[in-house]
């Protein structure tokens, strides 16, 4: 009876994240079309509701009632699959992601490993639905995501290595109460190399510009989702801006704090709280938008020497240093 | 000598490099669309307001008629012979008073550029290009503007040809 009720509780914890989580990932892309359009002097979407609000709702209506076409001579299996493979993954990371002390689905030791882990899943779906559309430009798009992503899995793995080394623990809450004591201690201050690499890396992971070489519109067509079509693409879509948030959060968690206030020791404005961990995670949900806005997708070879070459030398550089920081007692953070 | 040293060293590629390290470039670029994402607007809300229409704007066709309601075609045929698509088809026959009228003219819409020689060969300013251009047809065959439908629009519009034409006439 007891194991009834705590699976029901994780159920009704499972649903309290999962709704007001999907709930942004469906007005994430909204966000985006109005700030492009703005950096673009245009006004964006707004027709559908008070100022265009309700759009996502139009959007996923007409994306429920289009069929699912699958081309002829694709591996049906493989392809239905390849969509479930992406959103499962992207969402099966929140399960260890704590928005307070106490607030968080399953508290376990090693979550940073196990996010790292089920986020590298993640190209599974991408690689699977480039091979099963029996597409060349599909193809082409899943080849490339495939090796982009595993050279910017090792420099983003090896930017929160730095983290781990300051913080001393792998559990994400514990990350961020080491960081407890102003905005100094915030991780961002002492690892500031890693947090731009991290993000940058966050951004090539997620596919998204100026590193979508995968979807490269101007060169193959829209890549791995090219056969796609209705809620089949629209679980690709969803998956693509459920990882966006996950790495922008992750982002806030590791280097800023997370749910830390920035004025610790005023009264009200210095509370912890989850409306903090909010708000830097629009921080950099709006840096992802405005990237798209800016700057023009990389080319595939300068995107592979980004990664190796650059990134790579320079967070192990780092890492060194957080390490001779920490090995010798100089860290003014709480380990 | 001191090009010599620079050479030897490459100390400008890598004073480049350090600076690459610090992403100028790339701040500069999210300055400048940074400034842009609170500048005015462009949009205009389309069906609520409207850009300005030139004079010489050419939209739908319409035949125009005298102020005494007679039409002013009289089947020429020139504008039928200039029209490059091939739009225009024209029948004409004497009425019982004898002038020379046509029976049939009927514009393809389909066909038609909108490149305005029908208007530019007409010797009695009878086929004009009207500011209209909000139209859509819903069945095939409607995309063929009849003789009555050139004629009904030219008296919806007659007023705002007229003042059009005026307007520019002097660069004519």
């Amino acid at each position: 009876m007891s194991d009834l009720l705590i699976g029901i509780w994780a159920v009704i914890k499972i649903v309290a994240l999962m709704v007001p989580l999907l709930t942004a990932v469906a007005w994430l892309p909204f966000a985006e079309r109005k700030i492009i359009g703005y950096i673009q002097i245009r006004i964006g979407p707004n027709r559908v509701g008070p100022r265009g609000w309700l759009q996502p709702i139009a959007d996923a209506l007409k994306l429920m009632f289009k069929e699912i076409v699958i081309p002829e001579r694709a591996n049906a299996g493989l392809f239905l699959l390849a969509p479930v493979l992406a959103i499962a993954t992207a969402l099966g990371g929140w399960a260890v992601i704590p928005f307070s002390d106490t607030l968080v689905i399953s508290d376990i030791n090693a979550g940073l490993l196990y996010l790292l882990s089920v986020s590298s899943m993640g190209v599974y779906g991408i690689i699977i639905s480039g091979w099963a559309s029996n597409s060349k430009y599909a193809f082409l798009g899943g080849v490339r995501s495939a090796a982009q992503m595993v050279a910017y899995e090792i420099a983003m793995g090896f930017a929160l290595v730095g983290v781990v080394v300051g913080a001393n623990s792998l559990n994400l809450g514990e990350i961020v109460n080491a960081q407890q004591g102003g905005v100094l201690n915030w991780f961002w201050f002492p690892m500031f190399p890693l947090l731009v690499i991290y993000f940058v890396s966050g951004v090539a992971e997620t596919n998204r510009a100026p590193f979508d070489v995968a979807e490269g519109e101007s060169e193959i067509v829209a890549g791995f989702h090219v056969e796609y079509s209705g809620m089949a693409f629209a679980v690709f879509f969803l998956a693509e801006y459920a990882n966006m948030i996950l790495i922008s959060v992750l982002a806030s968690l590791m280097f800023l704090g997370g749910w830390l206030s920035p004025f610790e020791g005023i009264p009200v404005i210095g509370e912890s709280s989850i409306l903090w961990l909010l708000i830097k995670t629009s921080v950099f949900l709006f840096l992802y938008l405005w990237f798209r806005a800016t700057f023009p997708r990389y080319r595939y070879d300068q995107v592979m020497r980004l990664g190796w070459k650059v990134f790579i030398p320079i967070t192990i550089v780092w890492i060194v240093l957080v390490g001779v920081i920490v090995a010798n007692g100089w860290a003014w953070w709480n380990i | 000598m001191v090009e010599y040293l620079n050479r030897l060293f490459m100390f400008d590629k890598i004073v480049n490099y350090l600076r690459s390290l610090f992403l100028l470039e790339l701040l500069a670029g999210l300055g400048v669309t940074g400034r842009y994402l609170f500048r005015k607007k462009f949009t205009v809300q389309y069906p609520e307001s409207k850009t300005p229409l030139s004079p010489r704007f050419r939209g739908l066709h319409a035949l125009r008629r005298y102020p005494n309601g007679e039409e002013r075609c009289i089947a020429c045929k020139l504008c039928e012979v200039v029209c490059p698509a091939l739009a225009i088809t024209i029948e004409a026959e004497p009425r019982a008073d004898g002038s020379r009228r046509t029976t049939r003219y009927e514009i393809d819409l389909f066909k038609c550029i909108y490149c305005g020689f029908c208007e530019e060969s007409c010797p009695v300013d009878s086929i004009v290009e009207t500011p209209e251009f909000e139209y859509a047809f819903e069945k095939f065959g409607e995309h063929i503007m009849t003789k009555s439908e050139l004629l009904a629009l030219g008296d919806r519009y007659e007023q705002r040809i007229a003042a059009d034409r005026a307007s520019d006439a002097r660069y004519r």
